[in-house]
């Protein structure tokens, strides 16, 4: 039959990441891991799991069994939203939030993540404004962030954002932190000159 | 002991009827807040997916500058804001579990002359409330009891969760306590620390506003005059997005969602403005027993 294609739906052992796992279960948190029994319990108390790729306790697995393409370019680690549900529910006390961060971290490092979805793109620009001017300005940077993925949609946040300048919930110039400026900048160039510490 | 007040960035912002409702709460009760000086972003929930270091020190800095205000007592710090309770909590917690986070954060505060003891306690509002100002206090100071106003509370995530410890992770009771106390009803329901949808609402927005409604049409069902949040997102997802939500699910969505503080204000007959009431998209409703009855104080 021409045309028809053949695909394996499985993937060897050589074929996966042996090293992720470790390199996962290294972030703070996330070394208990090794420790899930595949109840289910956090995708059945995670309330955005209907919309996941792939759940959860599949994650946990997949990334225990070294799945590392196919979990960081899930859209599981971009939909979480640290509600922490599945951390306080999760009966082996698996701190799966933090499994999420260091997923997202990872994902981000890669460059594995999508570039127009809005959620990373949202956090990156928080991290650029906090870093700064030290606060954060949520008008901004979800003007940005919607300019980046999907600049028809601002046309649409219009009337949005004129009614929250009208109540003083918006402000066009972000406030500015009192005192010693620099000193908060000298903190984080310290991080960027000490990869030691990272 | 001394009490400082950290807003964070919503309160100054899209939140800003929160930090206005809360320090004229606050106020009447005599026991005064202070803004904690020079405070930086706490790094919220983003900076954690990108940088987690250098979101702990970001956090840390401001426990640092706290601290500094103690005068070698220990001093507590009111984070009103869900994102920045949990950010200071974790950072405090994570700074002794995790040897080379507390070892990053030591070494870089110290670079700058800083230095943190641990000396500060994380408090929200509601926590300082109910144990350290204490139900009866704030009973003689309701001059407006709201009879007849039925209210759902609605914690959210993060101010009980998973570091909090002085309320209920899946039930809990302080806000119900604070606004029964104000002469409100408040009433038993299954959303009480489901998740708003947080910043999915305006970033992926089928996923988040779904969370959102689902809430609103929980408490609608059982004919709450308001929603009360304790916290700037859900207050925004709450409220904000009611439009496109009655659009999307096909549903009248109409719901006044205020903060915890506002209707305690309320119930202590501060007026409209001084409590950010004119900020609300939404007016809050109130039973035609209470209305005609606020006055200047």
């Amino acid at each position: 039959m021409p045309g028809l294609q053949i695909q394996r739906r499985v993937k060897y052992q050589e074929e996966l990441d042996a090293d992720f796992p470790r390199r996962v279960a290294d972030m703070p948190g996330a070394a208990d891991l090794n420790r899930c029994i595949q109840c289910g319990t956090c995708s059945a108390t995670c309330p955005v799991s209907s919309f996941m790729d792939l759940t959860p306790r599949r994650v946990v697995a997949m990334t225990r069994a070294g799945f590392k393409e196919e979990v960081l370019r899930s859209n599981t680690i971009w939909l979480c939203a640290s509600c922490y549900s599945c951390t306080v529910e999760c009966p082996k006390g698996i701190k799966i939030t933090d499994v999420m961060y260091a997923l997202k971290r990872l994902a981000i490092q890669e460059r594995a993540y999508p570039r127009h979805f809005p959620t990373p793109v949202l956090a990156r620009e928080f991290f650029h404004k906090v870093r700064q001017t030290g606060r954060s300005n949520e008008g901004q940077i979800a003007t940005v962030m919607i300019l980046k993925t999907n600049p028809l949609k601002l046309l649409r946040q219009i009337p949005l954002g004129l009614k929250l300048l009208v109540k003083g919930r918006m402000s066009l110039w972000t406030e500015k932190m009192s005192g010693n400026k620099r000193q908060l900048q000298d903190l984080l160039d310290y991080m960027d000159t000490h990869k030691e510490l990272r | 002991m001394r009490f400082l007040y950290y807003p964070g960035c919503s309160l100054k912002s899209s939140g800003r009827a929160y930090e206005e409702s809360l320090l004229a709460v606050f106020a009447r009760l005599q026991f005064p807040l202070e803004e904690l000086p020079e405070w930086n972003c706490c790094g919220a929930t983003a900076y954690m997916g990108i940088d987690e270091k250098k979101a702990f020190v970001l956090a840390a800095r401001n426990l640092a500058l706290a601290e500094q205000h103690g005068d070698g007592q220990p001093v507590h710090l009111v984070a009103p804001c869900a994102a920045c309770y949990l950010v200071l909590l974790k950072t405090q917690k994570y700074m002794v579990e995790y040897k080379p986070i507390g070892r990053a954060i030591s070494d870089a505060l110290k670079s700058v002359g800083l230095k943190y003891r641990g000396q500060v306690k994380i408090r929200h509002p509601l926590d300082v409330l109910i144990k350290e100002v204490g139900l009866e206090r704030i009973r003689a100071a309701v001059s407006r009891p709201l009879e007849g106003m039925k209210i759902a509370c609605y914690y959210g995530c993060q101010v009980v969760r998973p570091f909090a410890e002085f309320d209920d992770p899946h039930d809990p009771m302080s806000m119900d306590d604070l606004l029964r106390a104000c002469g409100a009803e408040t009433v038993d329901w299954p959303c009480k620390v489901r998740c708003c949808g947080a910043m999915l609402t305006g970033t992926v927005e089928e996923v988040g506003q779904r969370r959102s409604y689902m809430i609103l049409h929980e408490a609608m069902r059982r004919g709450v005059d308001a929603v009360a949040t304790a916290c700037p997102l859900c207050q925004f997802n709450l409220e904000c997005f009611q439009g496109p939500m009655s659009r999307r699910y096909r549903d009248q969505v109409e719901m006044s969602v205020a903060y915890f503080t506002q209707i305690v204000g309320k119930a202590m007959g501060l007026d409209e403005r001084t409590l950010g009431m004119h900020r609300l998209f939404i007016p809050l409703r109130q039973p035609p027993a209470l209305l005609g009855t606020s006055h200047d104080c």
